[in-house]
């Protein structure tokens, strides 16, 4: 038996051979840092949650039907009357919701370690990319079970395109193909959705870890092995502090797919709509233009931004300055690596102003998710009774928008004028576990 | 590593995301302070008797219209005859999905708006609401049909248990100066065929049953969630083991 499986690969090897120098050079011999953390599961986790929208998502594909008459009727029969489609939709409307947990801490994880930081700038900027075009691919989605919140999510998103000065009205139109979210938007939605962007989102991930393994992993200390002490036990040539990918990190790995898993099943068997945060009641109600959900909102992974479009006033007669904020909000995001000037990458070994800034700045992110999703004129009243709510969503709304933009601003004077105090950075890894 | 390295590095920061998570959820699942229904889809009996309440008093008007006669025999372990004998007045075949009779049209020139299809009723408005809804109905000469509803001012709908329930009639709070008096309570002014204790469990069994019309696949996904929990458990720990295994020998 054995001998046949060497003789295929022969074969193969002699027609393709440069696939095992490839599988070598991104698996076997790729060497990773040996001191990745809790915070490294997430990049191969959101590679697995990718490929389960991808396998859940062509299920869906062949009962579901892109029209504003059969979507809504069409959703209900996969969750009534096809085998098991209640479970292909509940692992990909959860998937959705999970994505961005993963995608968020990842991010996050990139940010405390310094992983944007020269010379990592590129997979940065690919994996920012991956994240806009993975937040059109959720809006999208989200739009075409044509529920009610459906309907007004798509009018809300798609009207910021209409506070566009001059081109605004047409391109909105242009977008919709209608003069409300209608038959129209929903088939190009439905396209883009499961063909566009879907390519676009293999290609980018492919690039990103491409750009990767190139300059090959950061680590929680923020060392750079390949700058390090040479000679391992595999190869006398690389880092000394590094170990093979592969069967180091995907035995690794497992462990965090199986916790992962655990957590997503129980979601998916016992709480699928998880108390309306990943699927809301409104959207049990199929659209209808002429009732307006008594909330407009987003799903809670858009609502940090649509917070700070909320927050930010009309002013010169054009609302544009909260589309603006939102997507700056993002934009930023892609400039870290030039607006951080600091040398030392991980905040183990950081000024204590990163510290505090990075902390105000998740406490800021979560603050205007709860704002977004209004929670905060729930808790207003409930807490502090009589009050004027509006106003003092704004304040707080505001205060924690100028939080989080102050985090950019802070980072870069902090940086630039060299204020931070770093402590020394080891020579070599210091842990593992 | 030291164990208390391990502690702060790990359990802390899954706890924290656990508890940012869990936490969050009351806030929403609160439905404004309505009373908790109770319901409870894995009790068969009450799902008989909430659908044998949905086909004496509701399926006249509303329907549901994404669910089959054959769904719920299998469900709610009942066979062929007796759904089609008992439950089906509609005339329906066994695998067609329940659809009141009643002319939309018509429905809307009785009653100022078609009733509403009840498939994802609770599912859209929540158990809580549906049960408190059920059991809040009041009369009152100023509306079309006679009667209104405190959770939800206004309803179009007359009140099809009242035989059941008996009938209710508001007391009223004393109204602030330039504004409407509001409903300060409702007492049961004319008892009906059940006591209020029986008329509540029996409102429950609707709401339940409604709520099994809203999602019947919760009963598959409770009887096998746990089987998944369990392999996933095992896979897991398997998974751990040859980890562990594996980085013996990384120093």
């Amino acid at each position: 038996m054995a001998n046949v499986f060497t003789n295929i690969g022969d074969w193969v090897n002699e027609r393709a051979p440069g696939m095992m120098p490839m599988y070598r050079a991104h698996m076997t011999e790729y060497y990773a840092p040996k001191n990745f953390n809790l915070w490294y599961y997430f990049g191969s986790l959101a590679l697995l949650v990718l490929v389960n929208q991808i396998v859940t998502g062509i299920f869906l594909t062949m009962n579901y039907n892109p029209s504003a008459a059969g979507a809504f009727a069409s959703v209900e029969y996969i969750m009534r009357d096809v085998e098991w489609g209640w479970l292909i939709r509940y692992m990909h409307s959860t998937g959705a919701s999970l994505f961005f947990v993963v995608v968020f801490l990842h991010m996050f994880r990139g940010i405390m370690y310094g992983s944007y930081k020269k010379p990592r700038e590129l997979v940065w900027l690919l994996g920012m990319l991956i994240f806009l075009v993975l937040m059109a691919e959720a809006f999208m989605g989200y739009v075409l079970p044509w529920g009610n919140m459906s309907f007004w999510g798509a009018k809300v998103i798609i009207s910021l395109f209409g506070t566009i000065p001059y081109i605004g009205p047409g391109l909105e139109q242009w977008i919709m193909g209608d003069f409300l979210p209608a038959d129209a938007t929903l088939n190009r939605f439905f396209a883009l959705h499961v063909i566009a962007l879907p390519l676009v989102l293999l290609l980018l991930v492919v690039l990103h870890i491409a750009a990767l393994h190139e300059v090959g992993s950061n680590n929680p200390d923020g060392v750079e092995i390949k700058k390090g002490p040479k000679g391992n036990r595999w190869d006398a040539l690389k880092p000394a502090d590094g170990i093979p990918f592969h069967p180091y990190y995907t035995v690794k790995d497992l462990v965090g797919v199986g916790v992962f898993l655990l957590i997503a099943a129980f979601i998916i068997f016992f709480a699928p709509t998880f108390g309306g945060w990943f699927l809301e009641h409104d959207n049990f109600i199929p659209a209808n233009n002429l009732a307006t959900p008594s909330h407009i909102k987003p799903v809670w992974y858009f609502t940090p931004f649509y917070a700070i479009l909320r927050m930010i006033p009309s002013l010169f007669g054009t609302a544009v300055w909260g589309v603006l904020g939102m997507f700056g909000a993002i934009a930023l995001l892609f400039l870290l690596p030039w607006l951080d000037r600091g040398q030392v990458k991980s905040i183990r070994y950081r000024g204590t102003g990163f510290k505090v800034a990075l902390g105000l700045f998740v406490v800021s992110f979560i603050a205007l998710g709860a704002v977004g999703a209004g929670v905060t004129a729930e808790v207003i009243p409930a807490w502090f009774g009589n009050v004027d709510v509006t106003f003092w969503e704004n304040l707080f709304g505001r205060l924690m928008t100028l939080i989080y933009f102050g985090f950019f601003a802070f980072l870069w004077a902090y940086t630039y004028y060299g204020w931070e105090k770093t402590k020394p950075v080891p020579e070599r890894v210091t842990t593992h576990d | 590593m030291t164990k208390q390295g391990l502690m702060k590095r790990y359990i802390f920061p899954v706890a924290l995301a656990f508890a940012l998570v869990v936490g969050g959820v009351p806030v929403q699942a609160s439905e404004g302070g309505l009373p908790h229904a109770g319901t409870n889809v894995q009790d068969q009996a009450s799902l008989q008797r909430g659908a044998k309440l949905f086909f004496n008093y509701c399926v006249g008007c509303h329907s549901l219209k994404y669910m089959r006669y054959e769904r719920i025999a299998g469900d709610l372990g009942l066979t062929e005859q007796d759904v089609m004998q008992n439950l089906n007045f509609t005339g329906a075949k066994f695998g067609e999905t329940v659809v009141s009779h009643m002319p939309e049209a018509d429905a809307a020139k009785w009653f100022g708006k078609a009733p509403p299809d009840l498939s994802l009723e609770v599912r859209a408005k929540g158990a809580d609401w549906v049960y408190a809804y059920l059991n809040s109905f009041y009369l009152d000469p100023s509306r079309p049909v006679g009667w209104n509803n405190t959770v939800f001012p206004n309803a179009s709908m007359p009140f099809p248990l009242w035989e059941l329930q008996g009938m209710q009639t508001p007391v009223m709070a004393e109204a602030k100066p330039g504004e409407d008096a509001t409903v300060e309570k409702l007492v049961l002014s004319h008892p009906g065929k059940m006591t209020p204790a029986q008329f509540q469990q029996a409102t429950r069994d609707l709401t339940s049953f409604l709520q099994y019309a809203s999602e019947p696949a919760a009963l598959q996904r409770h009887h096998y969630g746990i089987w998944v929990l369990l392999f996933l458990a095992l896979f897991t720990f398997l998974a751990a083991l040859l980890k562990k295994e594996y980085w013996k020998d990384v120093h």
